[in-house]
């Protein structure tokens, strides 16, 4: 099992986001408790409890397949910090 | 059995031939080389749906030349954003499940699937991961010949939204268009049960036409409504462990499908024979070299961290919607195919060209119904008609049947207007174009004074005129010259305006010429 700064690593990587030391510490301690949490639960036998994924326990509502407006090209782009005629631009994506 | 008959002789005619080269040799040891192996093959297909709204947003899913003109918070991934399920989607889900014999779950959820890619603005797709909504199915694939069929298992049938697209070539940094974030799809997982490019090849074509019957995809590959990935690996034959499977990406098109897979199997059963241990990788294959490359090998690449999606509640699907569905869905192309066999006495093929859309396979029956006289005989004829001059015009045109001006009723008429030996077949082709007009065969022959003449006094009467004009070749075929025939009919025909029935034109002149 891998101990709590491996997993803080190992997230951080997934996400492609990269820590300083000192914030790695900040999160071992806040994962650390999350995971402690969960290892309560483990703790007990729940072997005959049915999985919850959802609180409700309804279905979700579904809509008709029906178009409606669009947000405009200037309001989707409004937020993109660099753009390239109606693209949104970002760092070139790493390729071979 | 015929591959180890062809091994056998290839193997005697190197020996024969060893003294003269080793390069035959090689060939030869190369062959059965992989004879002694079998692939396992399984697709994994994604097909576009063919909806008018995204999966979880109201944008539309319509083709935009401007790049980012149909997007939303939802497909944007703005926060605070909620998605909400299209029903269509569900429909048309519960449907391709139906069409290759599924069982169908009651109730299903959806999953993140998480991971971090400039197109992808959430962070994750939603998808289904446990518990897909259609799994455990299978469809029959053509094999070999004739009407022979393998079965192969469909493993699952889930949900999921498509992402964006990246655009690497144009800007120096990427650019992206989020147009296609959030259009749904849904992935349709193969079992292992192909052993050979050809399989592949058939299994996504029946896929394809199963989509395409269904009116949920429009199943083109060039431009990625219809999306192929495959997994292939070796064995020994008579092994039962299944080798190292390696996936292979960007199959963009049914011939490279067959050729990616051809090459991928040649190239694991070499790698294998050297001694070399393959490897879990994804690759990609490369139309332009005709090789599967190796993609940087992403050591993390399959941690996607699924879980259950919270801001969608699970997918109900009760019996009566199941029993609504079954009851909508169009006969499928298998099933026809081997109907027109049946039912028309077509042959395989011609059963095979005329259901290859729904619309054409309609179009054959609409003419066959307006036939007076119902016989195989003239269901063939039709059959000929279309694959011959209504396929031509078609294709010549870049159209499908829907646009096809003429009507079934007209095309039966005309089938029967030679059948019946009323027009030549020559003349039917000559009035073609006047049918694609508008008019009616049965006007177009009257007007035009085309009937065919089989009254045979009146060919007698030109037989005895073209013999007795032509003494001397007469005397010269009565030496000998037997291919002079094909001139006495030709003669007949031409003195006639090329009405008459050459049936009776070569009978006459046979008589007279004994
Ligand atoms: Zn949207």
């Amino acid at each position: 099992m891998e101990n709590t700064q491996q997993i803080v690593e190992r997230v951080a990587e997934l996400s492609r986001l990269s820590f300083s030391e000192h914030e790695k510490n900040i999160f071992e301690v806040q994962f650390g408790k999350i995971l402690h949490y969960i290892q309560t639960i483990e703790n007990y036998d729940l072997a005959a409890v049915e999985p919850l994924t959802h609180i409700v326990t309804n279905q979700s509502s579904q809509r008709d397949d029906v178009p409606a407006e669009c947000l405009t090209v200037d309001e989707a782009l409004a937020n993109a910090p660099k753009r390239n005629e109606t693209f949104f631009k970002v760092p070139k994506v790493l390729q071979k | 059995m015929k591959g180890l008959y062809a091994t056998a002789v290839l193997r005697k005619f190197a020996l024969l031939c060893h003294a003269k080269g080793r390069i035959f040799y090689e060939f030869t040891s190369k062959f059965t080389m992989i004879e002694n192996y079998e692939a396992i093959i399984g697709l994994e297909v994604h097909a576009q749906l063919l909806t008018a709204t995204k999966a979880f947003c109201r944008c539309s899913t319509s083709y935009s030349l401007s790049p980012n003109a149909h997007t939303c918070p939802v497909c944007l991934g703005l926060p605070g954003a909620l998605p909400v399920l299209n029903s269509k989607v569900v429909d048309y889900a519960v449907k391709m499940g139906l069409a290759t014999h599924c069982s169908i779950r009651e109730y299903s959820v959806f999953s993140r699937k998480n991971y971090f890619y400039a197109d992808l603005p959430k962070g994750y797709q939603i998808s289904q991961y446990e518990d897909p909504i259609c799994h455990h199915g299978y469809i029959d694939i053509e094999v070999g010949e004739e009407s022979a069929t393998k079965r192969i298992g469909i493993t699952r049938i889930h949900m999921e939204e498509d992402s964006g697209k990246s655009i690497h070539d144009v800007d120096i940094d990427t650019l992206v268009d989020l147009n296609r974030s959030g259009v749904p799809l849904i992935e349709i997982v193969s079992g292992p049960d192909m052993r050979t490019a050809r399989e592949a090849y058939q299994y996504l074509n029946q896929i394809r036409q199963i989509v395409m019957y269904l009116g949920i995809c429009d199943g083109n590959l060039e431009e990625g409504s219809l999306r192929c990935d495959a997994n292939i690996s070796v064995r020994k034959k008579g092994a039962t462990e299944f080798g190292t499977k390696i996936e292979i990406k960007n199959l963009n098109s049914f011939r490279n499908v067959e050729k990616a897979i051809e090459y991928e199997i040649k190239r694991q059963v070499e790698a294998v024979e050297s001694g070399q241990i393959l490897m879990q990788e994804t690759r990609m294959w490369d139309a332009g070299t005709h090789q599967t490359k190796s993609m940087r090998s992403k050591e993390f690449a399959h941690d996607y961290r699924y879980f259950p999606e919270p801001d969608l509640a699970g997918v109900s699907v009760s019996e009566a919607m199941i029993a609504q569905i079954r009851q909508s869905m169009p006969e499928l192309p298998l099933a026809r195919k081997q109907r027109f066999v049946s039912e028309y006495g077509l042959p395989w093929y011609d059963a095979g060209i005329l259901t290859e859309t729904q619309s054409l396979g309609t179009y054959f029956e609409q003419c066959c119904q307006s036939l007076g006289e119902q016989t195989k005989e003239r269901y063939k004829l039709v059959s000929n008609w279309i694959m011959t001059e209504v396929l031509r015009y078609l294709s010549e045109k870049g159209i499908g049947i829907e646009q096809f001006p003429v009507s079934p009723s007209h095309i039966a008429e005309l089938v029967e207007l030679f059948a019946a030996e009323l027009i030549s077949s020559k003349i039917a082709k000559d009035i073609f174009p006047d049918v694609i007009g508008g008019e009616s065969p049965k006007s177009v022959v009257e007007r035009k004074g085309l009937l065919q003449i089989s009254d045979e006094s009146i060919i007698l009467a030109v037989v005895e005129k073209i013999l007795a004009e032509q003494f001397e070749n007469v005397a010269k075929y009565r030496e000998g010259k037997k291919n002079l025939f094909g001139h006495f009919v030709s003669s007949t025909l031409k003195e006639l305006g090329g009405k008459a029935n050459p049936r009776i034109v070569t009978k006459l002149l046979q008589e007279r010429l004994q």
